[in-house]
């Protein structure tokens, strides 16, 4: 086994770099084709309809070109990716059916005492298959169905069909098609009508392989005046080659239901990370994306809400840390289908150590779309001067009443800041880290405890040794 | 006992000359009170001290507990106890006013023994409410983000809660009392000579004998164009009140 930790220049320690040995029943060949996209959907004993979505999106995937946009993809090379392993035979509902190996990571990243503490039920996934899933008893008494996809697919077909590729079609973008050819893992969820989880259902994801690629797929169906949280987490060992993630979360809130969905990004920095999220909120309904994206080498998401019902409410907060090598091309969408809509888009940048943090966002408003109310609000943080921090805000306005408010800022840490800090008796890098940590208050204060002490410590992480 | 000297000390801010030689004793235990009008220099003092970078120093030292605190960056001079109520406090947005005062004291803490564990959070919050009250502050200021928004009167306020909460043994305050009105001012300078005693020495800057009344100097000096040139006990700031600058100027005038 490799060491604990790992440092990396420029962002100090990352914790979670260690690796543990290959144990896996089952990995592909390198690359991509059809015959690999055919033996994932045997191996999972999918029905017909299922292989011929992932065809149809291998086809689809093929045919379109790289987005040319956002980051620089050049150097992700597909033909070097695994696209499915399989670590295990089976997934667990006990915690001590999950294999060793399996085990002592999660054990180290704490993942199981934190599911004993303060959630509703957890969800691991490592490489590209769930290892282990599990829901409190009286949630499942009340009808939560908290699954890994696959056994959402065998256990729920029905509702599972009629949601499942709704929101995110096959055709969205390049990366969500090859999602739908090669998906594995993920949770499907499901709340029945007013039924409300107080607690935080949680899904960690992991890689521990070189150059694997991770495809998960998620499916949250928020049934009518039904409460939900979902967070997630990940993280993945130092590899020299690069890996790959690409998830694809479709989500469907019901009238007057409300899901929020947090997301805690800590994937190393040899990670391509392209995601594709997206929130169809009927009336009254409301979607909370909370993104901190502090990992990888790239990132290229933008939650989403689209606001189809008379009253429905979206909200993004975004927060993206990109340090040395980090490239977070970050944001979120909005769309405006009804009226009396509302939303809300709060982003949050540092830059730092030659990183680029990149803010990207679409609000638009239908003609059909009257009274709509939405402020979008991005604020970027520059460390030093080789850093630098973009917006990219897109605004389409077809309707006429419509209340927007738009505001953006650049700052520097300022030296007078840190003067008046370090008079106090903080070090130079003490006075850094809090004017950042005050720069992500805002965020930081909408998640629940646990995630907002674990988000302040990985900002301290990648603050440590960063100042010369 | 600790002072501080000043000795011959010369400052450049943007390559200009503005301190040409100080010289100043401030004794622990005793209040200072250095005056003059703007612009020759005492915002200049008191930063130099505290080690903002713009300010140059081209000749001179100060000594305090045996260091030449000049070499120091700023966060060494406050582990040593030195301390400066800015006259224009800086903002922190989204940090609050008890989480920066914590960490500020376990710096310190840490600075003294690296194996410190921190202020028990407790014991942290019956001290702060003790000082706030001291400084007749509402209990909800200890939640507000630092400074910012702050009214001119709650920001003074913040900086003597901080030098409360801090305990330096020099003080340097500068310009406490400008924009006070007179209650904040009589709160402000009350807090001030609750913290006085055989620990302490303040060095008060000022253009103004109006704080004076309330907060007792034991000395006072008077700076023109970047020097000393008058020293002597508290009734030198009323003398001043009286007859104004322009007989120092003369008497500057006449030595050079």
């Amino acid at each position: 086994m490799s060491s604990d930790a790992t440092t990396l220049e420029g962002i100090g320690e990352y914790k979670f770099g260690f690796s543990d040995p290959d144990t896996t029943v089952f990995k592909s060949k390198k690359g991509l084709d059809r015959e690999i996209v055919e033996q994932i959907s045997e191996m999972k004993g999918e029905p017909d309809w299922m292989l011929e979505f992932r065809l149809k999106a291998l086809d689809h995937f093929t045919k379109r070109p790289m987005p040319t946009w956002g980051g620089d993809l050049s150097k992700l090379n597909l033909d070097e990716i695994y696209f499915y392993v399989k670590p295990t035979d089976n997934e667990s509902k006990s915690w001590d059916d999950v294999p060793d190996a399996i085990k002592n990571t999660f054990d180290k990243l704490g993942i199981p005492e934190a599911e004993r503490k303060f959630l509703a039920g957890l969800g691991a996934q490592y490489e590209s298959e769930m290892v282990y899933h599990k829901v409190q008893d009286h949630l499942e008494k009340q009808g939560v169905i908290f699954l890994s996809i696959e056994d959402g697919l065998r256990q729920h077909p029905e509702l599972f069909r009629q949601y499942f590729g709704t929101v995110i079609p096959i055709e969205d973008n390049k990366f969500a098609a090859l999602n739908s050819a090669v998906w594995s893992g993920g949770s499907f969820i499901y709340i029945p009508p007013g039924v409300k989880v107080d607690l935080p259902l949680q899904a960690y994801f992991r890689l521990n392989m070189a150059s694997i690629g991770q495809f998960e797929r998620t499916l949250i169906i928020a049934d009518e005046g039904s409460q939900i949280h979902y967070v997630e987490g990940c993280t993945a060992p130092i590899y020299t080659t690069d890996s790959f993630h690409s998830g694809v979360i479709e989500i469907i809130v019901k009238k007057n239901a409300r899901v929020r969905y947090t997301t805690i990004q800590n994937w190393s920095t040899n990670v391509y990370n392209l995601v594709t999220q997206r929130a169809i909120v009927h009336e009254g309904g409301t979607m909370e994306w909370v993104d901190a994206n502090l990992g990888s080498k790239l990132t290229m998401k933008y939650p989403s809400c689209y606001l189809i019902g008379p009253g429905a409410h979206g909200e993004i907060l975004s927060m993206a840390f990109a340090g040395k090598g980090q490239h977070q091309d970050a944001g979120g969408k909005v769309i405006h289908f009804a009226p009396h809509t509302s939303s809300k888009i709060t982003s949050k940048s540092i830059s730092k150590s030659g990183g680029r943090a990149s803010y990207r966002g679409l609000l638009k408003v239908h003609k059909e779309a009257e009274d709509v109310k939405s402020s979008v609000v991005c604020d970027a943080l520059l460390l030093d001067e080789n850093s630098r921090s973009d917006t990219y805000p897109y605004i389409e306005i077809d309707a006429e009443d419509v209340t927007i408010g738009h505001e953006a800022s650049v700052s520097k840490v300022g030296e007078e800041q840190l003067f008046y800090l370090m008079s106090r008796g903080l070090s130079n890098e003490e006075a850094t880290t809090m004017v950042v940590s005050g720069f992500i208050e805002p965020l930081v204060k909408e998640l629940p405890m646990e995630y907002a002490i674990e988000l302040n410590r990985l900002i301290q992480l990648q603050m440590e040794g960063s100042i010369g | 006992m600790s002072d501080i000297s000043i000795r011959n000390l010369h400052v450049n801010v943007s390559g200009k000359e503005i301190l040409k030689g100080v010289n100043l004793d401030v004794h622990q235990g005793e209040v200072h009170a250095l005056m003059g009008p703007n612009g020759t220099g005492k915002s200049t003092l008191a930063y130099t001290l505290m080690g903002h970078p713009n300010y140059e120093v081209t000749q001179g030292e100060a000594y305090f507990k045996g260091q030449n605190v000049l070499e120091l960056e700023p966060d060494k001079r406050a582990h040593l106890g030195l301390f400066l109520a800015f006259q224009y406090p800086i903002a922190i947005p989204g940090v609050t006013v008890a989480n920066f005062l914590r960490t500020a004291i376990n710096a310190k803490r840490r600075s003294e023994n690296p194996e410190d564990k921190g202020i028990a959070i407790p014991e942290f919050r019956r001290i702060l409410k003790d000082k706030m009250d001291l400084l007749q502050m509402d209990h909800t200021f200890a939640g507000r983000y630092l400074n910012e928004g702050f009214s001119g009167g709650e920001k003074k306020r913040a900086e003597v809660l901080q030098m409360a909460m801090l305990q330096p043994e020099i003080a340097i305050m500068d310009e406490t009392d400008s924009g006070l009105d007179i209650d904040a001012l009589r709160i402000v300078s009350e807090g001030v000579n609750a913290l006085r005693g055989p620990d302490l020495g303040v060095l008060v800057i000022t253009h103004y004998q109006r704080i004076l009344n309330y907060i007792k100097p034991e000395h006072v000096h008077i700076m023109l164009d970047g020097r000393i040139v008058e020293s002597g006990g508290a009734e030198l700031a009323l003398h001043l009140e009286e007859h104004g600058y322009d007989w120092l100027r003369e008497k500057a005038g006449a030595v050079t």
